[in-house]
């Protein structure tokens, strides 16, 4: 009896905890939004973070991409070539790149690569109060150090996920027609007339914007919410890693329900 | 009380009677009455822990007493709202005892920083100024370093620099000897003082560094278990009885405050381990 008490006592406790954390998640959220503003009007600053998060993660991005395109264009054409639809391979590696793969294995690699990179930086400042100096300056860090790495962040996520969606493609078509020896005209044609701009592209657009404010939310977030000390530091950048790919993988399951349920 | 600190008038800052404690449960200060005078530089010494950087936090308006005033520029810190209290800091200068410079920034822009986000001033005036405050800390030359390329005593003098970039009214120094090899302290101790005299500021020093600290400061208040133990001038200070502070300069390693944390005696707790 007592055993159950104390494990539904921690129940408890955990549920209140985590509720607590989502809503101080929440208010820092609102906090970045409101003061979002000085982000744009000093785009520089939010420019400075497009580079560091976007551009620096172009490498893995692409040649991510691109082997994860070319391995899916060997696994499709063993499979499809069973059932005579070989011809079918450009559209199976387009659609499940833009739909599912291009988005959120984009956004995984972006977690790791420039959401690590954001709270350790981040948590680095606190821990050696540069945050708090800035604060005595009378700088607000949200608005200084928040809202442009949240936009930076924000704003590269599509078009990183478009890029390695594009790389995959592009290494489908290496195995597909360079190597196997595809028609090229049934690639690229077959791919034309099954991907639907609206359906296909805009809605991994839409996937891939969430899972940049996941990711950079998450970041950031957990930059401000570090424990000054070196292993708060390293705690809280395995946490924006873990939690960003958590959230991520939920969130995609449930957009891809309200997305492509009637596809 | 000195003639220099009992005069209420010309007051930069002060705590009158101040209560404060992180947790209800563990007071950190505990009815504390300090006035920071104009163009004078005031020391607030005491071993580790005993609040004294809590104190430059309540000026600073990053945490508020649970009870008292604290007040900076004849405003009551406490009640000011967030723009308020941003107009207020714009006035003070604090330096951090890390430094606390942004490492992705040179020496330049860093000292550049606060007068790029608060004043509209042109690049080329910006320019002077930071060349006029990095002269003054004697590392005009060091304009163009990165941060990491510095040694301890030109990181503080960076962040000296860039402290008074805004010609403050009160500078807070948090810690500045920390680390510091002798001929470092030296200069950053002097540096300390020629500043505030040049720019008529006011100081507060929290430090742990007596001999040094009594070369430059004009007033010195000792805390310790969260209250004022003693008080007053360097010389008065030197000439001490009081055990506290002679405990304090002499280095002595018991006394007042005790090197042994309270535990059960040395035989109870041995033979509390054989018996279990």
């Amino acid at each position: 009896m007592n055993m159950a008490l104390n494990a539904l006592r921690r129940l408890g406790n955990a549920t209140l905890k985590t509720l607590v954390h989502l809503g101080f998640i929440c208010r820092f959220f609102f906090a970045v939004l409101r003061h979002s503003p000085a982000a744009f009007f000093r785009f520089p600053l939010t420019m400075r973070e497009i580079y560091f998060a976007g551009v620096l993660s172009l490498v893995i991005i692409l040649v991510s991409g691109l082997f994860i395109g070319m391995v899916l264009a060997l696994q499709g054409y063993d499979i499809l070539s069973t059932y005579g639809a070989s011809e079918s391979l450009g559209v199976l590696v387009a659609l499940a790149m833009l739909r599912e793969l291009g988005p959120v294995v984009a956004a995984l690699l972006f977690a790791g690569r420039a959401g690590s990179a954001i709270t350790a930086e981040i948590g680095l400042m606190k821990t050696t109060e540069q945050l708090l100096a800035m604060e005595m300056m009378a700088v607000d860090p949200l608005a200084r150090v928040a809202a442009p790495r949240f936009w930076g962040g924000v704003i590269s996520m599509p078009l990183l996920a478009a890029l390695f969606s594009t790389a995959a493609i592009f290494g489908a078509y290496l195995i597909a027609v360079q190597l196997i020896g595809m028609d090229n005209g049934a690639f690229w044609g077959n791919m034309q007339a099954a991907v639907d701009v609206r359906t296909d592209v805009m809605n991994s657009m839409v996937k891939s914007l969430v899972f940049g404010v996941i990711v950079t939310l998450t970041a950031v977030f957990e930059g401000f919410d570090t424990k000054p000390t070196a292993e708060g530091v390293s705690s809280a950048t395995t946490r924006t890693v873990v939690h960003a790919s958590l959230a991520i993988l939920a969130a995609d399951f449930i957009m891809t329900i309200f997305m492509f349920r009637g596809v | 009380m000195s003639a220099t600190v009992t005069s209420s008038q010309d007051l930069v800052a002060s705590l009158t009677n101040v209560r404060f404690g992180y947790t209800p449960e563990q007071s950190v200060l505990d009815n504390i009455t300090m006035r920071f005078p104009r163009g004078k530089v005031v020391a607030i010494m005491g071993g580790s822990g005993c609040g004294k950087t809590t104190i430059l936090r309540l000026l600073g308006g990053e945490v508020h007493p649970n009870t008292g005033q604290v007040t900076v520029n004849d405003q009551s810190v406490p009640d000011l709202n967030k723009r308020a209290l941003y107009a207020m800091r714009r006035k003070l200068g604090y330096l951090s005892q890390f430094g606390a410079l942004f490492t992705d920034m040179s020496v330049y822009e860093n000292v550049a920083f606060p007068l790029c986000e608060h004043t509209d001033l042109s690049e080329s005036m910006i320019r002077d100024l930071v060349l006029m405050k990095l002269n003054a800390v004697g590392l005009r030359g060091a304009a163009s370093l990165r941060t990491n390329e510095l040694s301890g005593g030109m990181a503080r003098r960076v962040a000296l620099a860039r402290a008074v970039a805004l010609d403050p009214l009160l500078m807070l120094y948090d810690e500045p000897f920390t680390g510091l090899d002798p001929i470092a302290l030296g200069v950053v101790g002097q540096l300390i003082r020629r500043l505030n005299d040049a720019l008529r500021i006011s100081s507060v020093l929290v430090t742990h560094d007596i001999y040094q600290s009594l070369k430059i400061v004009d007033y010195v208040y000792f805390v310790g278990q969260g209250r004022i133990i003693a008080e007053g001038t360097p010389d008065e200070i030197r000439n001490t009885s009081d055990p506290f502070v002679r405990q304090f300069i002499n280095g002595e390693e018991d006394g007042p405050v005790p090197l042994h944390m309270k535990a059960p005696s040395l035989t109870q707790d041995f033979l509390a381990r054989s018996a279990s």
